[in-house]
């Protein structure tokens, strides 16, 4: 049995963010990542980010890992385990872990989950061809290993996430055909869809795709118009010559691990799905679990840092190791949190995360079977 | 589109990217597995599936009831989608296990056997 204060799962922004602070406070932090690095999406996000001033703005995500990672192994208080995957929990308390071909009991005092998050799928037909993927996915295989995922791309979603991959694609060399939204504007920033737009690249809202053709793998996308209701329109369908159908159509929190362990879950659509319900200190209603970061409701990585900090530091209070400051540096977090949650752009995220600390359409009978 | 945009763009397709603006990729040792019987070079460091896709192969299984072709889809190791036959192991996530020399991968049947 290993015992420790605190055990982080998730080795990416929040979780990251979590350990350093938790261990910066003097608590004992174990954290565990199935990948081989750190880092979790930070290491294919090229772009700068935006952000409030205090965290990270005009920072390359690839720096932000760097400067995070360098942290973490600085510290002696984190013991980071590479390739481990948390199995199960346990009613007494104790988290196993697959390590080095191991099975490892670990008995922590609180555990922070930072699972992030995975990628929604869209319904289409053929939308299992080779050659459908994730946007993520697209991000792994062109900035981390330097490989281009085909010669024409179809994006569909014009959130942040679609007009910054498809300015990566532009970037990598690959030829990007075309932008499809359902909504009858542009979700992301304007400034990521000027850069597009200006290169040419057609943004078509008040779109979707209808399917994908293809025998081995995707050889050309159906794309149609939809109408106030979201109808498709008829007669509107329009052929694509892609070998390449990138889909940024967002994310959904990855929870099971606080499903298990009885956390309290709630169906926050604004957060993009599944999320537990938890006080303003990340604390959920399983009193040893506390979230953070996409896990905790789909945001983004200053976001996740910040959420870092708040359940790092609320995990060091409530075992008491903690030194006076961490109340005000708690505070501290809290406030730039809602800085940066405020405003139009944040209004769907206060909302949900209204939602979340209330509990309201709480799902607990959805998962009464499993806990 | 300049000349040598154009030029870039037909460089990369099917291989590594090359030059990037902002990304340096480290290649140094290279090595070699087998895919299906046959030989395909990779840089350590690669996962198994983006250096397939690296060599033109993007077809990595096909769905056990169906048989539909099936490929890389969250390349993080999430979805299943990327699941082979590898040294003799099946159900193995080719999207986040990394290469090594003489490796043997295959494109697994069904479900798979232990």
């Amino acid at each position: 049995m290993i015992y420790t204060d605190i055990l982080i799962i998730g080795g990416g922004p929040a979780g990251l963010s979590a350990a350093i602070t938790a261990a910066e406070k003097g608590a004992d932090v174990i954290l565990i990542e199935r990948d081989d690095i750190l880092g979790g999406q930070l290491v294919k996000q090229t772009h700068r980010f935006f952000g409030s001033k205090n965290e990270h703005a005009g920072t390359r995500g690839i720096s932000i890992a760097e400067e995070l990672k360098s942290k973490v192994f600085a510290n002696d208080n984190i013991e980071v385990m590479l390739e481990g995957t948390a199995q199960g929990y346990y009613d007494d308390g104790v988290v196993t872990v697959s390590h080095e071909k191991r099975y490892k009991k670990i008995m922590p005092k609180k555990i922070i989950v930072a699972t992030g998050a995975s990628e929604k799928m869209l319904p289409f037909p053929n939308n299992d061809l080779p050659g459908v993927y994730g946007a993520g996915a697209v991000q792994t295989l062109m900035n981390v290993y330097g490989v281009v995922p085909g010669k024409k791309v179809l994006m569909i979603g014009a959130g942040n996430i679609g007009l910054i991959v498809s300015y990566q694609l532009m970037q990598a060399g690959v030829d990007v055909v075309g932008i499809v939204e359902a909504a009858p504007k542009i979700g992301g920033y304007l400034v990521h869809a000027s850069k597009i737009r200006r290169a040419g690249v057609p943004i078509y809202t008040g779109h979707t795709i209808k399917e994908a053709l293809g025998k081995e793998s995707v050889e050309k996308a159906v794309i149609c118009e939809l109408d106030e209701n979201w109808n498709e329109v008829e007669g509107s369908e329009k052929e694509l010559d892609v070998d390449t159908i990138c889909l940024a159509v967002g994310l959904k929190p990855i929870s099971d691990f606080l499903i298990q362990a009885g956390c309290e879950m709630a169906y926050v659509p604004h957060l993009g799905g599944d999320v537990a319900i938890r006080d303003e200190n990340l604390k959920t209603t399983n009193d040893k679990f506390y979230v953070a970061g996409d896990s905790a409701g789909i945001e983004e990585a200053t976001a996740a840092i910040l959420e870092g900090e708040v359940a790092g530091l609320s995990a060091v209070i409530d075992i008491g190791c903690s030194e006076e400051s961490s109340e005000n540096d708690r505070n501290e977090a809290k406030k730039q949190l809602a800085d940066l949650r405020r405003g139009p752009v944040g209004k769907k995220i206060r909302e949900g995360l209204k939602l979340a600390k209330e509990g309201k359409n709480a799902g607990k009978n959805r998962y009464s079977n499993i806990s | 589109m300049t000349q040598v945009d154009i030029q870039r763009k037909e460089e990369v397709f099917m291989e590594r990217i090359k030059n990037h603006p902002i990304l340096d990729f480290k290649r140094e040792e290279k090595v070699t597995f087998e895919y299906n019987g046959q030989k395909i070079k990779a840089y350590k460091g690669e996962t198994i599936a983006a250096a397939l896709h690296a060599a033109g192969i993007k077809q990595l299984k096909h769905s056990p009831k169906k048989e539909r072709p099936r490929g890389l889809f969250c390349a993080i190791g999430n979805c299943s989608s990327c699941l082979m036959e590898v040294d003799g192991v099946p159900n193995v996530k080719t999207c986040v296990t990394k290469v090594e020399e003489g490796m043997v991968v295959r494109e697994q049947k069904g479900h798979g056997d232990l």
